[in-house]
């Protein structure tokens, strides 16, 4: 009978690491895919698109937020760029300056 | 701990699951729980992934789709002007159950039952779902056609508008025209799937033309009052480049077609005759979505919560991509149709857990066109949700055009197509 509390305690707390580790899908990811279309799931391009996976944080915001005000030339980026509140585009370059290169 | 370490404990552990201990873990995650996918175009392929990827690979998901590999509508219209092989625009379904987990079935969905959760396959098979996701591309409205019922009909005057065997078989039509010939293409009105679709392919077969048969002639028959997308810059194409190539007529509706004597016939104007007829005819939801009774906008486009994609017409069933009554300034596109299919996964994921689904859903759309074999025009936007009219609403101030065609952005459309079709297929 021991063994089996056992088991079932261990299994309480599997379940609370479960919840714990069970990646919630966030808003940011979800924004984050949107640009996958164009620089690759997760970040990571196919040829000819830049990867925005891994790159610094700082970086990737001070380039968004140049495309946005126009000072960055651009074909497209400074028109998407546009269309999101600063705030959105940090928590988006913070999530791919997580993803591995 | 590693995840597969964390797996495999909990698996040793489902003895316990019995007792009833485990179940409301495993909702939590969402574990055991069935997605089925239908289509696996630009809006489902990428929908099966991305329900894998926002799991954890936790949610079971079967995509059901009967070509053996995808192939793009998007460049298609640089196989018709000779720029391009088919195999360049086909890319296997592989990835996706090797590298995601995802069980392809080749078939074809026979019905829904919306109350029982079952998907019931053309070969007799059946599916059990606990959410379903339908993405089934457009369907031609032949009815409004009469004469494309006749014998030989529909294999004569080609729409070549999913790209496939069509897009060949077009192609071979222009190689036969002779120089001289004239190429006839008609537009249905708006709403049908790629706004500027139609005006790349008459620079496409235009372009194709100038090399090889420069007596020969494109002319547009567009039953809209004037061109429906990037018009500034596909006029200044035409005249740059096609001048006296290509003619453009707008408020020609076709209502007819006679393929024995390859004629055009309008509401208004005159019969029109030409070598080659490419009748791009009017759309719906594709057929499984109406007969489902989803198509709840004038029958012909289903009405989705754009939070989640469920369908208004059915709880536990999702529509996206081509397929929906799109929202304001919303294209029918394949990008288009890549983001719906992770709003969508992501609201899927979340509901089999238990959680409220994203709230926020922000997301862009890009559309390249080719004006000649090198140079390539955009359009671009924002779109996001709009709690109080709860629909997706352009971004005030974002978005916008080409300021001209460029080699640059032709090498940045090929680079959009590696990208959507690895991020929607590898």
């Amino acid at each position: 009978m021991v063994t089996t509390t056992n088991k079932w305690l261990a299994a309480g707390v599997l379940c609370l690491a479960a919840a714990g580790a069970q990646a919630q899908v966030n808003q940011i990811k979800v924004w984050a895919a949107a640009c996958a279309n164009c620089h690759g799931t997760d970040g990571r391009a196919a040829a000819g698109a830049v990867s925005l996976a891994g790159q610094s944080k700082n970086d990737l915001v001070q380039k968004l937020q140049d495309f946005k005000t126009g000072k960055r030339p651009a074909t497209i980026m400074h028109q998407l760029a546009k269309g999101y509140t600063d705030e959105q585009l940090a928590d988006i370059a913070g999530y791919f300056a997580a993803q591995k290169k | 701990m590693q995840r597969r370490q964390f797996v495999q404990t909990l698996g040793a552990g489902s003895a316990v699951a019995g007792l009833g201990l485990m179940s409301g873990c495993a909702t939590s995650a969402g574990r055991g729980a069935k997605v089925v996918v239908v289509g696996g175009g630009y809006g489902g392929a990428t929908a099966a992934k991305y329900v894998r990827l926002f799991s954890d690979h936790n949610i079971e998901v079967t995509l059901v789709e009967p070509n053996a590999a995808f192939v793009s509508c998007p460049i298609s219209n640089m196989v018709l002007g000779g720029h391009k092989t088919m195999a360049d625009i086909t890319v296997p379904y592989d990835n996706l159950s090797k590298r995601h987990g995802v069980k392809v079935v080749r078939d074809t969905v026979a019905s829904i039952d919306a109350t029982k959760r079952t998907v019931k396959l053309a070969s007799g098979g059946e599916l059990p779902y606990d959410r379903l996701i339908l993405s089934p591309g457009i369907d031609f409205m032949w009815d409004t056609l009469p004469g494309m019922a006749k014998a030989g009909a529909a294999d004569k005057v080609l729409h070549a508008w999913k790209a496939g065997p069509q897009t060949v078989a077009l192609r071979r039509q222009l190689e036969a025209l002779p120089d001289g010939g004239v190429y006839a293409l008609s537009i249905p009105l708006a709403p049908y799937r790629c706004p500027p679709g139609p005006y790349e392919r008459a620079c496409m077969v235009a372009s194709y033309f100038k090399k090889a048969k420069p007596k020969s002639k494109v002319v547009i028959f567009d039953a809209n009052d004037d061109i429906t997308s990037k018009k500034g810059l596909f006029m200044k194409a035409w005249d740059e480049h096609y001048k006296g190539l290509i003619e453009y007529r707008p408020k020609h509706k076709v209502v007819d077609v006679d393929a024995a004597t390859n004629t055009l016939k309008f509401e208004f104007n005159d019969d029109f005759k030409a070598g080659v007829l490419n009748v791009i005819p009017t759309q719906r939801a594709g057929e499984i979505a109406v007969k489902t009774g989803l198509a709840t906008a004038n029958a012909r486009w289903c009405e989705v919560d754009f939070l989640t994609f469920e369908a208004k017409a059915a709880k536990n069933i999702h529509v996206l991509g081509d397929a929906i009554q799109i929202a304001p300034a919303m294209p029918k596109s394949g990008h288009m149709a890549n983001q719906h299919g992770k709003t969508c996964a992501a609201a899927v994921v979340s509901l089999l857990q238990g959680k409220e689904p994203p709230s926020l859903p922000l997301y862009a759309n890009t559309c390249y066109s080719f004006v000649t074999a090198t140079d390539v025009v955009h359009v671009a936007s924002v779109h996001k949700y709009d709690a109080a009219q709860k629909t997706m609403l352009a971004v005030p101030g974002s978005g916008g055009l080409s300021s001209a065609a460029s080699a640059l952005e032709g090498e940045y459309a090929m680079a959009w197509a590696r990208n959507i079709w690895a991020d929607s297929l590898a």
